[in-house]
């Protein structure tokens, strides 16, 4: 947070530092969500910039393309960036509901950082969808997206479960369960035209 | 204190009317916490209109209500008054579902389980999985359904999350609603015993709706029989959940406006399944199968005959 609080005249004189400065915060914690173990770097360092990135990507490669029929098709691209922050917001205020200690925006850092595995299963699984169509393309890209899937909650659980109450901690991690569930639904059910 | 008094037996029942007797005593109530809050303001009523005017009743009521717990004292603008709707832990959600599960004939949902501490954590999230598990449920089936066919594609049908969504939420809102509306509307022409709050019937609804959700899940099997037995059984169990609540409610009132009441609560509940199975989930097409069965036959004869 200290980075975030600059004086307008530092970007104001174009100077690169500051950039590459959020940059490689937001390259670190991407390592931290790959290779998750209890660290609080996640958590006291929060922005907002790498869910961002990571959700404005998801929702490029998972809309419809234009001529797809309104009625039956996948997630437009706004359809999907609702769902996520949407989700997001609705996990954090959940949790703090059931008395956890976590600061609104550090619960949606996390959630938003822990989409990195699901957003590395849709781009394996497009690479895989321009191989020939049938049931092995389908198998490969349910091994992935299944495999991306538990490591998206485990890298969260990793970071959230501290903030819990001990009684109640199924009760905050299941609708985090659920929220990845949904995002590895549309990735495995997109269909390009 | 009269010396008659201390040798009899009294009747510590109730705080207004043994202070209506003896002003001079205190009175502790160590009641249930979940009887007190609806004891209190509806026995004084039947006992006289004359005790509710003392001073000292009032006050003792507001002390009682205080030893019972009573939690809602937040002002309804700040955080603190939403977290007492999910004040409840692991386990009390578990049984609660578990009790949704196993109706047991005698015993009510909502004095077991729910006792004063009405959450909206179950119904929230229950209502959440079910909107996705129909959603999904529908879509693999339909996929399933017609996997072996040439002219069908295969498309992700996202457009019916947000349907199921809308009438999940709605039923598990607005019927609450409708019957609590019902319930007070009735409770103030005939006294009943039992009155619901508004977030208990929520939460008795909420907590029905469960077995919907591996309901949803096995109705991917595309199979007609298969379906409507499931849903006589979901049915069965939620509706008797149901019905077990709120008769203790009705059965004060006009034989036919208690029937009629909970036969209602049955037939939407009824209507909500039938719905989402018709909408969600073609129809496996029983035709389908039976055609690509009989043209091999067919070409048999012919060649046979020829």
């Amino acid at each position: 947070m200290a980075e975030a609080a600059e004086s307008p005249g530092d970007r104001e004189t174009a100077s690169p530092r500051p950039l590459m400065r959020d940059l490689k915060a937001v390259g670190k914690k991407f390592m931290h969500v790959l290779y998750p173990r209890k660290s609080n770097t996640l958590l006291r360092d929060w922005d907002l910039w790498g869910p961002l990135i990571l959700c404005v990507t998801l929702a490029l490669m998972l809309q419809r393309s234009s001529l797809d029929s309104e009625k039956d098709g996948g997630p437009q691209f706004a359809e999907v960036f609702v769902i996520v922050w949407f989700g997001a917001v609705t996990i954090t205020l959940n949790s703090k509901l059931l008395g956890g200690n976590i600061s609104f925006f550090q619960s949606l850092c996390v959630l938003g950082y822990c989409i990195l595995p699901l957003t590395v299963a849709m781009v394996v699984c497009r690479l895989v969808l321009l191989a020939e169509p049938g049931p092995i393309n389908f198998i490969v890209r349910l091994f992935v997206v299944a495999v991306m899937f538990v490591w998206s909650i485990v890298a969260s659980t990793a970071f959230l479960a501290d903030s819990q109450p001990p009684n109640r901690k199924a009760l905050a991690v299941y609708p985090v369960f659920l929220f990845y569930f949904v995002i590895s639904w549309m990735i495995l059910t997109f269909t390009p035209q | 204190m009269a010396a008659a008094d201390d040798l009899q037996f009294e009747e510590f029942g109730d705080a207004a009317t043994s202070l209506a007797a003896n002003p001079d005593t205190t009175t502790v109530s160590i009641e249930d916490p979940g009887e007190t809050p609806k004891h209190q303001p509806g026995t004084p009523r039947s006992s006289g209109r004359e005790e509710d005017d003392e001073l000292l009743g009032n006050d003792d009521s507001d002390k009682t209500e205080l030893l019972a717990g009573q939690k809602k004292s937040s002002p309804f603008w700040t955080f603190e008054y939403y977290q007492t709707f999910f004040d409840v832990d692991t386990y009390q959600v578990f049984d609660r579902i578990k009790g949704s599960l196993l109706p047991i004939p005698g015993k009510n949902f909502v004095r077991l389980y729910i006792r004063s501490n009405p959450d909206l954590y179950g119904p929230f999230w229950i209502c959440a999985t079910l909107v996705f598990a129909i959603a999904i449920s529908g879509n693999l089936s339909n996929f399933l359904i017609h996997l072996g066919e040439k002219t069908y594609h295969y498309v992700p049908e996202f457009r019916k999350v947000s349907i199921a969504a809308t009438i999940i939420y709605a039923y598990a809102w607005l019927v609450p609603l409708a019957l609590w509306g019902f319930l007070m509307w009735r409770n103030s022409k005939v006294m009943n015993i039992v009155s619901y709050s508004f977030l208990e019937i929520l939460c008795v609804y909420g907590y029905s709706l469960f077995i919907y959700i591996p309901t949803a899940i096995l109705w991917i099997i595309p199979q007609k029989a298969v379906r409507w037995i499931l849903v006589m059984i979901a049915l069965g169990i939620s509706g008797s959940v149901l019905a077990m609540t709120f008769w203790p409610a009705v059965r004060e009132d006009n034989r036919r406006i208690a029937l009629a009441t909970i036969v209602t609560i049955v037939l939407l509940h009824m209507l909500l399944s039938v719905g989402c199975l018709a909408y969600f989930f073609d129809a496996p097409e029983m035709d389908h199968l039976q055609t690509t069965t009989a043209t091999p036959n067919q070409t048999v004869i012919a060649a046979k005959s020829s």
